[in-house]
């Protein structure tokens, strides 16, 4: 269905909107977005009453990564972080949709814990495949995850919301997809089971939970299940990383939304021969890194997202 | 910039149809936008090609060859040509070879003794596969 051709106007006023730059804030209500401000960059200050809770979401910072797509991914990281100063309110705090290493060296962990520390908030992280490498993430929870029971993943409540933090990149079997795992969906069945459909949840974590391109393992392959457990509240809002560029799906109640990298960009699902890293023209590569920021106000139905890239 | 581009594509095609990946291929093939879309190239998934015998080469996600025979008391030795870390995991239940993370350009070696069809897969990206046969 090609729903957009019957809106030229719109689809052309956004799409060359996106080309400059410039972010979109959209607010989820009853499962479906709206445009809630345009031109973000320029009118950041009228975007978050205050009042709301606001958070972050920084994602695939690959630190240990110099390939042509981006020889310093600390240097774009950092650049990141600083970005935090020029929001509209200061984010409660950061979730990290995981990749923080690329290939699970102590020292990648290392650079990028000192850099992320500069923002001065506490972080959440989650663990992508490449902070799980030989290990299944025994180094990265160590630091990261401190006290996090075995599996790595947890539940916390912030700002009138219910967070849920997943693990779908561990013992991943061969062909298939990221994996949950039945110890965790059983455990999230319980964890879900206590709270009020009214409570805003939001759930994080690396791989999309939802098949954005299964042929380049973009998807989870056991998350049907979990969604059995989500689809009674009245707004989930489900963040991954991983294929590094913001792809965006509205089923029912539940939303989600990929996020850029800090570090390189990959190509559109399934566009060209695989998804290794994509090397942008040295001048593009800010438009395609990028940060996003969430905003919950109490009364509303869902949560507010921002993406905003390093360009603007 | 192409990445931001999609993006807003994507959410208007959730405004609009509900099915946001359908809309999404539909937008960014459709004639006319040529000016926000560069010219991609049509996808090929070549196998690598080993530059020395017993040798499997990794080179845009795939294992090359996918199928290598070798006598026994072979060292077969992987190299990870992508920008892209990859392992080599031995598919069995008790996995008999299982590497380090190879980045750009790093090797594996692992020796094989007897006779046998030894399956592996990328531990961090499940979907590459090969195997090792020895008769």
């Amino acid at each position: 269905m090609d729903g957009d051709a019957q809106n030229p106007t719109r689809r052309k006023l956004l799409q060359c909107m996106a080309v400059a730059g410039a972010g979109t804030l959209w607010t989820v209500s009853g499962g479906v977005p709206s445009p809630f401000r345009l031109g973000f960059g320029g009118e950041a200050h009228a975007a978050a009453p205050a009042g709301d809770f606001a958070f972050l979401q920084i994602s695939d910072s690959h630190i240990g990564f110099h390939g042509d797509a981006n020889p310093d991914a600390g240097a774009t990281l950092q650049e990141a972080v600083g970005r935090i100063a020029q929001l509209p309110q200061r984010p409660a705090m950061i979730l990290h949709t995981g990749d923080v290493s690329h290939t699970s060296k102590e020292e990648q962990f290392a650079v990028a814990e000192d850099v992320l520390k500069t923002a001065g908030l506490d972080i959440h992280y989650v663990p992508g495949e490449h902070d799980t490498i030989g290990d299944n993430g025994a180094a990265f929870f160590a630091r990261f995850a401190k006290g996090v029971k075995t599996g790595g993943w947890y539940s916390f409540d912030q700002g009138g919301v219910h967070f849920v933090a997943l693990v779908n990149v561990v013992n991943l079997k061969a062909n298939g997809l990221g994996r949950l795992g039945p110890a965790q969906l059983e455990w999230l069945e319980k964890d879900l089971k206590g709270k009020s459909a009214s409570t805003p949840v939001v759930v994080y974590a690396h791989m999309p939970l939802w098949p954005v391109y299964p042929d380049w393992g973009w998807g989870t392959e056991d998350a049907t299940k979990a969604f059995t457990y989500m689809k009674r509240f009245g707004s989930v809002t489900v963040l991954n990383g991983h294929i590094h560029q913001v792809v965006q799906k509205i089923e029912g109640n539940l939303s989600f939304h990929t996020a850029m990298s800090t570090a390189y960009p990959q190509p559109a699902p399934g566009q060209g021969s695989g998804p290794g890293p994509l090397k942008l023209p040295t001048e593009q590569l800010g438009a395609a890194l990028g940060i996003r920021s969430l905003d919950y106000r109490p009364g509303q139905p869902g949560v507010a997202i921002a993406d905003r890239n390093l360009a603007t | 910039m192409m990445r931001a581009a999609i993006a807003a594509l994507v959410v208007l095609g959730a405004l609009t149809s509900g099915f946001v990946w359908r809309s999404t291929v539909s937008a960014a093939t459709a004639p006319g936008h040529a000016m926000c879309f560069a010219n991609r190239s049509a996808a090929h998934h070549a196998t690598p090609v080993a530059d020395a015998p017993n040798q499997v080469v990794i080179d845009n996600f795939i294992f090359g060859p996918a199928e290598l025979h070798v006598p026994p008391g072979t060292e077969v030795v992987w190299i990870n040509r992508d920008d892209e870390p990859h392992t080599v995991v031995s598919a069995a239940d008790q996995p008999l070879f299982k590497s380090p993370p190879l980045d750009t350009n790093e090797k594996f070696a692992f020796v094989f003794k007897q006779p046998g069809r030894y399956p592996y897969f990328c531990s961090i990206h499940p979907r590459m596969r090969g195997v090792i046969v020895v008769p």
